[in-house]
C-alpha cells in the first residue's frame, strides 16, 4: 500500500497571504485562489483565521468559498485529473472518458477521491481546448484527444511512478 | 527604460518600424503557442528548433531585429493562437510564408536543415486537401474565406514583445485618442462606427460609453469581461493570449471616452495562460508609460489589474462579474439601474467583453467609413467564432459579419468529420439556440438580428456543430445540466424551473416520458424566460425550445415509440427461433399487423418492417420460442 505523506501545514502562510493583500476584503477571492494553491484546500481553520484577519464574518468568507466551483472545502488527492465537459467534448465523446476513469479508480458520484488520496476526478465546464477534443488535464497539463483507453494507462503511468518513488 | 513622452513614443514607433521592416526580410520561425499548440506539444518543438539552432551556428535573437543583431541569425518566436487548432502544433516560417501542420519535436532538425537554410519545402507537413499542397497559410481555404482584422495579429506576432505591436501601429489609435480627440468626439466616433458588444447582447458600445461619460460621478471604472464561459468558445481566450496589448489599448481609450482612472481585466481561472500573458503585457506597458500615472507625458492616468474567476459561469452577468471582482457571490442583481450608472463599487462603468475592447483601436485608426465597409449595415465589422464539434476544421475563425452560416461550416469548417451528414449547428452557448439542417436556415446570415428571428443568438461566438449521429434530446438536457449546474441560486424561476426541466429531459430520456411532457417543457421555458432575473435564465430554455420546434420527432422518438436510433443504438426486433418453434401458428392468427408469416409444422418468421411490438406472439407461443433480439 502506498503512503502519502503530507506535512502538516501551520497555517503561517494564510497570515502571510491575507497580509500580503492588505487584508482588504474585496481581494477575499484572490486570497482564497491562493491559499488553495498553498493547502491544496481550503479547511475549517484557515476559513476562521481569513475572516478574522480581513475582518468580516465567518459566513461571509464561507459564503464566498461555497459559492465558486473552484474552491474545495475538502482535502484533494495528490493529483488532479479534470476530463472536459464543455461542448465541443461532450459532443466528441467525452463522458465515456470520465466513466472509464471513475470505474478505473472505483469513484463514483460522491466519492471523488481515491482511497489512498492519489487521485481526484473532477469535470471542467470548458478548456477553451475544443480544437483538440476530447481533453482531460492532469495536474493542469492538458492531454488532447483522448480516449478511454488512453486515460487509463496516463494513470497507470502516473501510478507505476508513484510506487516506485 | 524611461517613460515614454508623446515625442519619444514617436521616435520609439519609428525605430521600432525600422526594425520590424529588417525583421521582414529575415528569416524567422514563429512558434503557435496557443492553449490548443501547447497541448499539443510546441514547447518542446521551441525548445528544439532552439538547440538545433545552435548545432547549425544560428544565433536566435528573440524581439525585432536590429542592426546590433549578428548577421547570420534566425529570428524564433512564440506567437498567438493561428486559429487551425485542429491541424496543430503549428510552425510558420517568414518570409516564405510557408505554414507546417501537426509539427513533432523529431521534425526540427529536418525544418532547420531544409527550409531554413535550404529554402526547401517539407512536403510531409505541409496541408494537403484532396491531392493538392498548400503551403502558404494564405491559400488554405480554412483561410481564404476569412477577413482576419482583429485576430489578424494573432498568429503573427510575438504576444509579450510589447515593441512588435508598437512597430504595427499599437498604441498609435490611443495616441491620437489622447492628444487630438476630446472624450465625446471618441464617443461619438465609436457610436457612428455601430459596433456592437460582442459578449452577446449587442448592444450598441458606443451609446453605452457616451451615456457613462454623461455620468458625474468621483470614480469610474472600466472593466473587461474574460470570464468566456460558453462551453466550446475560445475568441476571447485567443485575443487575450495572442494580442493582450490590443485589449489593454481598447481599454486605455475607454478610459479616456468616459473618464476614468481604473480598469480591471477579469478573466477565467481556466485559462491560466491569458492570465499571464495579460499581467506581462501590463507590466511592459507600464515600463513603457504607457500605463500608470501622467501616460506619455499627459494629465492623464490609467491603472490596470488583473481579477481571475473562480469558476461560475454567471460571473459573465454584467452585476455579477462586478459583485465578484468586489470579492463576494457573484450573484446578478435586478436591474435598473445599469452598469453604466451603478456598476464596480456602485460607480458609473463601462463594462465590455474581450473582442469589443480589440476592435476599439482599428476603428479609432482606419476610421468609422473602413470599419462600416465590413460586415452588413446593423451589424458592422467582423465577428471571430470558434468553430467545433463534428466539423472537419475545427479552430479559431474571423468573418465579416452577415457571412452564411453554410459558407462557415462547410467552406471555411470543411463541412462535417467522417463524411457525415450535417445535421445541427448550436450557436452561442448554453444561451443560443439550436439551428436545423433545412438550407433556409444554412443560408441565414450570422449577425444579431437574423439570428434573432429562428430563437437562436450569436452569443459570444461558439458554434457547435453536430453531424447525424447526436440527438438532439440529448444536447437540449446537456445544456440544461449546464445551466442548472450553474444557476446562481437567486430568482426561484431560474433555480427550480431548470431543476424540474432537468428531470423532465432525463425522465424522456430514460424512454419513460409521455406527450404531456413536452407540453409541460414549453409550459416552464415560457415562465421562466419571462421571469428569470439575469440573462442566463432568461435565454437557459433556447436550447430545449428550439430543439422542441426543430427537432420534435426526436422527442416523439422517444415518448412515443420508446426508442431513439442515436441513444439506444439500432432498432431491436422480436424473433421466432426456430429450433423451439413448431409451427402451431398461434402466433400468426394472434398478430394484429400481420407480421407473421410460415406454412404449418414449419419454422415462422417476423417482418419486421410490419412489426409493432405489441408483443402478442410472446404471450400467444406455447413454447417461449419468440424473444427479442439480443
Amino acid at each position: 500500500m502506498m503512503k502519502i505523506s503530507q506535512p502538516m501545514k501551520g497555517l503561517d502562510r494564510v497570515d502571510e497571504i491575507c497580509t500580503k493583500y492588505n487584508c482588504n476584503p474585496s481581494n477575499l477571492i484572490a486570497i482564497m485562489q491562493e491559499i488553495q494553491v498553498e493547502y491544496k484546500y481550503l479547511s475549517e481553520e484557515a476559513l476562521t483565521l481569513i475572516a478574522e484577519k480581513l475582518g468580516i464574518s465567518t459566513a461571509r468568507v464561507y459564503s464566498v468559498a461555497t459559492f465558486y466551483e473552484n474552491f474545495s472545502l475538502e482535502a484533494k488527492g495528490k493529483h488532479i485529473i479534470r476530463v472536459c465537459a464543455g461542448t465541443a467534448c461532450h459532443v466528441r465523446k467525452s463522458k465515456p472518458i470520465y466513466d472509464a476513469i471513475s470505474e478505473y479508480l472505483n469513484l463514483d458520484d460522491r466519492h471523488k477521491t481515491t482511497k489512498d488520496c492519489l487521485f481526484t476526478l473532477e469535470t471542467v465546464a470548458c478548456l477553451g481546448a475544443c480544437g483538440l477534443a476530447p481533453v482531460m488535464t492532469i495536474d493542469g497539463e492538458v492531454h488532447a484527444k483522448m480516449t478511454p483507453d488512453a486515460a487509463v494507462e496516463l494513470l497507470r503511468a502516473i501510478q507505476k511512478e508513484e510506487v516506485t518513488e | 527604460m524611461m517613460k515614454l513622452t508623446r515625442d519619444s513614443f514617436h521616435v520609439f514607433q519609428a525605430n521600432a518600424k525600422n526594425a520590424l521592416k529588417q525583421s521582414q526580410h529575415a528569416t524567422s520561425v514563429l512558434i503557435c503557442a496557443g492553449t490548443g499548440c501547447i497541448a499539443g506539444g510546441s514547447m518542446k518543438i521551441y525548445d528544439n528548433i532552439k538547440s538545433e539552432c545552435e548545432r547549425h551556428g544560428l544565433n536566435i535573437y528573440v524581439g525585432l531585429k536590429h542592426d546590433s543583431d549578428a548577421e547570420k541569425s534566425l529570428h524564433v518566436k512564440m506567437s498567438g493562437c493561428h486559429g487551425f487548432c485542429e491541424m496543430g502544433p503549428l510552425v510558420h516560417i517568414e518570409p516564405m510564408g510557408i505554414m507546417y501542420i501537426h509539427v513533432k519535436p523529431e521534425d526540427c532538425e529536418e525544418i532547420i536543415e531544409k527550409t531554413v537554410l535550404g529554402g526547401k519545402i517539407i512536403d510531409r507537413l505541409v496541408y494537403h486537401l484532396d491531392g493538392v499542397a498548400y503551403p502558404k497559410q494564405e491559400d488554405i481555404p480554412f483561410y481564404k474565406k476569412q477577413h482576419r482584422v482583429v485576430l489578424e495579429n494573432c498568429g503573427r506576432t510575438d504576444a509579450e514583445d510589447i515593441e512588435e505591436y508598437i512597430a504595427k501601429d499599437g498604441y498609435t489609435a490611443f495616441e491620437k485618442a489622447l492628444f487630438e480627440m476630446s472624450d465625446s468626439d471618441i464617443c461619438q466616433t465609436i457610436i457612428e462606427s455601430g459596433l456592437r458588444g460582442r459578449g452577446g447582447g449587442g448592444f450598441h458600445a458606443g451609446r453605452k460609453w457616451d451615456s457613462a461619460r454623461k455620468q458625474s460621478a468621483p470614480k469610474k471604472y472600466v472593466v473587461c469581461n474574460g470570464d468566456e464561459g460558453d462551453p466550446g468558445a475560445f475568441m476571447d481566450r485567443s485575443v487575450m493570449e495572442g494580442n493582450p496589448h490590443s485589449v489593454i489599448e481598447g481599454m486605455l481609450i475607454a478610459g479616456l471616452a468616459i473618464g476614468s482612472d481604473e480598469g480591471y481585466i477579469y478573466v477565467r481561472a481556466e485559462y491560466p495562460l491569458a492570465v499571464d500573458r495579460l499581467k506581462i503585457a501590463i507590466s511592459k506597458a507600464e515600463k513603457f508609460g504607457l500605463l500608470g500615472d501622467h501616460i506619455l507625458g499627459s494629465d492623464f492616468s490609467f491603472h490596470l489589474n488583473v481579477n481571475t474567476g473562480a469558476g461560475a459561469f454567471v460571473c459573465g452577468e454584467g452585476s455579477a462579474l462586478t459583485a465578484s471582482i468586489e470579492g463576494t457571490r457573484g450573484m446578478p442583481r435586478v436591474k435598473p439601474p445599469r452598469t453604466v450608472e451603478h456598476g464596480l463599487w456602485a460607480q458609473p462603468t463601462v463594462l465590455n467583453n474581450v473582442e469589443t475592447f480589440a476592435n476599439i483601436p482599428l476603428i479609432i485608426l482606419h476610421g468609422v467609413s473602413w470599419y462600416r465597409a465590413i460586415g452588413t449595415s446593423m451589424s458592422p465589422g467582423t465577428k471571430a467564432f470558434a468553430l467545433t464539434g463534428n466539423v472537419v476544421n475545427t479552430g479559431l475563425i474571423e468573418v465579416p459579419m452577415g457571412t452564411t452560416i453554410r459558407e462557415v461550416i462547410f467552406d471555411i469548417g470543411g463541412g462535417i468529420q467522417n463524411g457525415k451528414q450535417f445535421k445541427a449547428v448550436q450557436i452561442g452557448g448554453p444561451s443560443g439556440g439550436c439551428c436545423c439542417a433545412s438550407s433556409e436556415h444554412l443560408d441565414l446570415p450570422l449577425d444579431f438580428d437574423s439570428l434573432k428571428k429562428i430563437g437562436a443568438m450569436i452569443g459570444s461566438g461558439g458554434m457547435v456543430v453536430m453531424d447525424e449521429d447526436t440527438c438532439m434530446v440529448e444536447v437540449a438536457r446537456f445544456f440544461m445540466r449546464f445551466t442548472q449546474n450553474e444557476s446562481c441560486g437567486k430568482c426561484v424561476p431560474c433555480r427550480e424551473g431548470t431543476k424540474r426541466m432537468l428531470e423532465i429531459l432525463d425522465r424522456i430520456l430514460d424512454n419513460k416520458g409521455t406527450l404531456g411532457d413536452l407540453e409541460l417543457l414549453e409550459d416552464l421555458s415560457d415562465t421562466i424566460t419571462h421571469t428569470a432575473l439575469c440573462g442566463l435564465g432568461q435565454s437557459a430554455c433556447k436550447p430545449v425550445e428550439s430543439t422542441l420546434k426543430y427537432f420534435r420527432e426526436e422527442y416523439l422518438a422517444h415518448v412515443v415509440d420508446h426508442y431513439c436510433p442515436h441513444c439506444n443504438g439500432p432498432k431491436k426486433g422480436l424473433v421466432i427461433d426456430p429450433e423451439k418453434c413448431k409451427g402451431c401458428g398461434k402466433c400468426r392468427k394472434g398478430c394484429p399487423v400481420e407480421a407473421i408469416t410460415g406454412t404449418a409444422k414449419q419454422p415462422h418468421t417476423i417482418d419486421q418492417d410490419k412489426c409493432i411490438q405489441c408483443k402478442a406472439c410472446v404471450t400467444n407461443c406455447p413454447f417461449g420460442a419468440i424473444s427479442m433480439e439480443v
